[in-house]
């Protein structure tokens, strides 16, 4: 059975950044006419094309400063990093070449591409959910032992 | 100029969502990610929120041939469910749920100042790297 942890359920901000990325992805394609998906801003840098570099730094770079503002004026939420340098880089890329294989990621896939009602991102989410859920099963439970 | 602006605009947009979603947190994702244990369903939240936005404004997308900024409206013509897609998929949500950063948060946490998000950070460049080298190859073959 599914045990909630309720401790950790932060149902109100989670929706309310949930809605602040649904802005961000609605105002990226009602005004620029693209998808926010960020695996795919950042693997086109590596393949630059005339006239298609700046506005990929442009938004990765909002990414990058969101943190660094948000500091400026208040403390920034927990971010807890507990994977070992290893696994980090194991991480770093398989979801490097996953995202770039599979066209996408959370982002692209799971917000943008759901929200257009596309079967391919649809199929593309379910797939990296489970496998979500398999790997952390695997270290949490089947090699941790927790 | 107005299309970088707007760029820039939505990147920080999606970051601020991101921190105050606690998605930018790897724990947050792992809470999520891990059913068998104590399950924390935030993630789902966000992206019912995201999608919520999102429906309507692809609704309004899908009708226009150019953005309102006079941009072409580019949405994914593909809709091919292959092998590319699934395995691409499954090796990134392996990675996923290796360390709890996908794309997004990986780079809001490098913003941060988090080292472990800049060793995660160069490792994913240097995956889709190998990518682009994979592909090359195949290509001239």
């Amino acid at each position: 059975m599914i045990e909630i942890a309720w401790d950790n359920f932060t149902p109100w901000s989670a929706l309310a950044g949930g809605i602040i990325i649904g802005l961000s992805a609605a105002g990226f394609i009602l005004l620029n006419g693209r998808i926010a998906g960020i695996s795919g801003i950042l693997g086109g840098l590596l393949v630059p094309q005339k006239r298609d570099v700046f506005w990929r730094i442009a938004f990765l770079a909002g990414m990058f400063v969101a943190p660094l503002l948000w500091m400026m004026t208040a403390e920034l939420p927990p971010i807890e990093i507990k994977a070992s340098y290893p696994v980090l880089v194991a991480a770093g890329l398989l979801v490097g070449i996953g995202t770039r294989y599979g066209s996408g990621c959370t982002s692209g896939h799971g917000v943008c591409g759901l929200s257009r009602l596309s079967a391919r991102s649809l199929i593309a989410t379910l797939t990296f959910m489970v496998a979500g859920f398999v790997t952390v099963y695997i270290i949490r439970h089947l090699i941790t032992g927790a | 100029m107005k299309f970088n602006l707007a760029s820039f605009g939505a990147g920080l947009l999606f970051g601020i969502g991101l921190l105050v979603s606690g998605m930018a947190n790897p724990e947050k994702v792992l809470g999520f990610l891990d059913i068998a244990g104590q399950w924390d369903p935030s993630l789902a939240f966000v992206m019912g929120g995201a999608i919520l936005v999102g429906l309507f404004a692809f609704t309004v997308a899908k009708q226009r041939t150019t953005s309102f900024l006079g941009f072409d409206m580019r949405l994914p013509a593909s809709d091919r469910l292959d092998k590319r897609l699934v395995i691409g998929s499954l090796l990134f949500g392996a990675g996923w749920g290796l360390a709890g950063f996908c794309p997004g948060p990986g780079l809001v946490a490098l913003g941060a100042g988090k080292s472990g998000a800049l060793v995660f950070v160069v490792a994913m460049v240097a995956g889709m790297g190998l990518f682009e080298v994979i592909e090359k190859n195949r290509a001239r073959n």
